[in-house]
């Protein structure tokens, strides 16, 4: 039997209302993760914070706020210099394909729109999880 | 083993991975346990139970914060259910606990009860071990709340605090045996809703009942987790709690009995885990469980020649 992947989920930024996130961290849960869910208005300390002590597989980051071009690259910093670096950064937000593909670049692995199923999601996470896995045993 | 060497330099990376490894039971983690055992550890540990919503972990971020202002260091273990269906678990506890993130001297994990129905997960004691080993001065343990009685929590635990609501009340009358043997302290919360004083009143008569029987008092404190009355005159009844029973050689007793219900869980299930592998080691289980369908044997005669073969062989 293999490891339960537990993955962070945790809303950036100002804007005031969970129900989006709060959707798919159950659809999460339904599919067997075990998810940690933070709350509103977290600050990338304290979501990397939160992330190291959990030691989470995955973390999920939904910004609204418009701030994503500044707070996805603080979090991977942070989880580069907290030694955090193995855990996949993916996220939710409204930006422009230019956006996405610099924050690729910049170690977001994934991120989706407004709208996107959670089954999509879901099957995202838990193939990068299980591909991560494998080239932790080969160490 | 150099995430064995961080941990003893109290890198919380190195501490999250051990909990990580020892939580899933992976390669070795036996050994892991071993190790972080013999280091040196004197934390003394708190149970934070009661019924769903109650203000949990809420309380606990609100005595986290007092404990770490004294210069303590403080591990938290907030544990939420598993679903039995999809074995999925959403640990939300945290949100309540916004004042402890980003504290050097805080550790917070979040566990999923993974089937266990005691209140606490599987691994919980052993995750105590590891951050008592860490060098946490407090290891406080929030249960899982699913409105029953948390019998495990007295296990892991030296003192146990019993948080309430003020429409507790009926709840009380129907487990009033139960919530004693466990309780501590009692701490009424949300004291803003009409009904606390007189279950607060309840309370403490049911204490004073059972008073002459014990030489542990037992308090009932009123808390507001939304503003923090209350919240100094509960740490002090958990600090008396914890002085009392360290002088009066309760806390050995308890630890003691605690270490022998521990070997009893590890025994029991090594042995019920060898018993549903290897019941049928010499085919005669099948043969009795064909006797039993066909009216041959009763249930209980059949479970007489399996436990006899089985356990006399
Ligand atoms: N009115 C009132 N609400 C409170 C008080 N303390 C906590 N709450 C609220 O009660 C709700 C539940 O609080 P939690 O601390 O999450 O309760 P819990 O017992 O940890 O809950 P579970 O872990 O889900 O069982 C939250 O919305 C809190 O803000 C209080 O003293 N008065
Ligand atoms: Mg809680």
């Amino acid at each position: 039997m293999s490891d339960k992947i537990r993955i962070l989920l945790a809303k950036a930024g100002l804007d005031g209302h969970d129900r989006g996130i709060k959707v798919i961290a159950a659809a999460f849960r339904d599919a067997g993760f075990e998810v940690i869910y933070t709350g509103l208005r977290q600050t990338p300390e304290m979501i990397v914070d939160a992330a190291l002590q959990e030691d989470v597989d995955a973390v999920g980051v939904s910004i609204l706020s418009g701030a994503h071009m500044t707070l996805f690259p603080a979090i991977r910093k942070l989880m580069e210099e907290r030694n955090c670096a193995d855990m996949i950064l993916f996220g939710g937000g409204i930006m422009s394909e230019d956006e996405i593909t610099e924050l690729g670049r910049k170690g977001v692995s994934k991120l989706y729109g407004p709208g996107t199923s959670t089954i999509e999601i879901v099957e995202y996470i838990k193939g990068a999880v299980a591909k991560k896995r494998a080239g932790e045993k080969l160490v | 083993m150099s995430v064995f060497d961080d941990f003893v330099r109290r890198d919380k990376r190195a501490l999250a991975r051990i909990i990580t490894h020892i939580e899933n039971r992976r390669e070795n983690y036996r050994q892991l346990l071993a190790a972080v055992s013999r280091l040196p550890h004197q934390g003394y540990r708190i149970g934070i139970t009661g019924p769903p919503g109650s203000g949990k972990s809420t309380l606990v971020d609100a005595l986290v914060l007092r404990y770490i202002q004294q210069g303590l260091r403080v591990g938290v273990i907030a544990i939420d259910p598993s679903s039995p269906f999809t074995g999925g678990a959403l640990l939300g506890d945290r949100i309540r606990m916004q004042h402890l993130v980003n504290r050097d001297s805080v550790f917070i994990r979040s566990m999923a009860s993974r089937g266990e129905s005691g209140g606490l997960a599987a691994a919980t004691r052993d995750v105590t071990k590891v951050l008592d080993a860490f060098g946490m001065d407090l290891i406080i343990i929030e249960t899982v709340g699913i409105g029953q009685i948390e019998l495990d929590i007295v296990e892991a635990c030296d003192s146990v605090v019993v948080v309430l609501v003020p429409e507790s009340g009926d709840m009380i009358q129907t487990m009033k045996a139960g919530l004693m043997e466990i309780a501590d302290i009692f701490c009424v919360n949300k004291i803003d809703r009409p009904g606390a004083d007189r279950l607060l009143s309840i309370l403490n008569s049911m204490v004073h009942e059972r008073q002459t029987a014990s030489s542990v008092e037992i308090r009932a404190v009123g808390t507001n987790g939304m503003n923090g009355e209350g919240v100094d005159s509960l740490a002090e009844a958990i600090e008396k709690h914890r002085g009392v029973i360290t002088t009066g050689g309760e806390l050995e007793r308890r630890r003691g009995s605690q270490l022998k219900a521990e070997i009893v869980h590890a025994v029991r299930d090594r042995v019920v885990r060898q018993l549903e592998e290897t019941i049928d080691f010499d085919g005669q289980f099948e043969h009795v469980s064909r006797q039993l369908a066909s009216g041959e044997l009763d249930l209980y005669s059949a479970a007489d020649m399996i436990y006899d073969r089985y356990f006399r062989k």
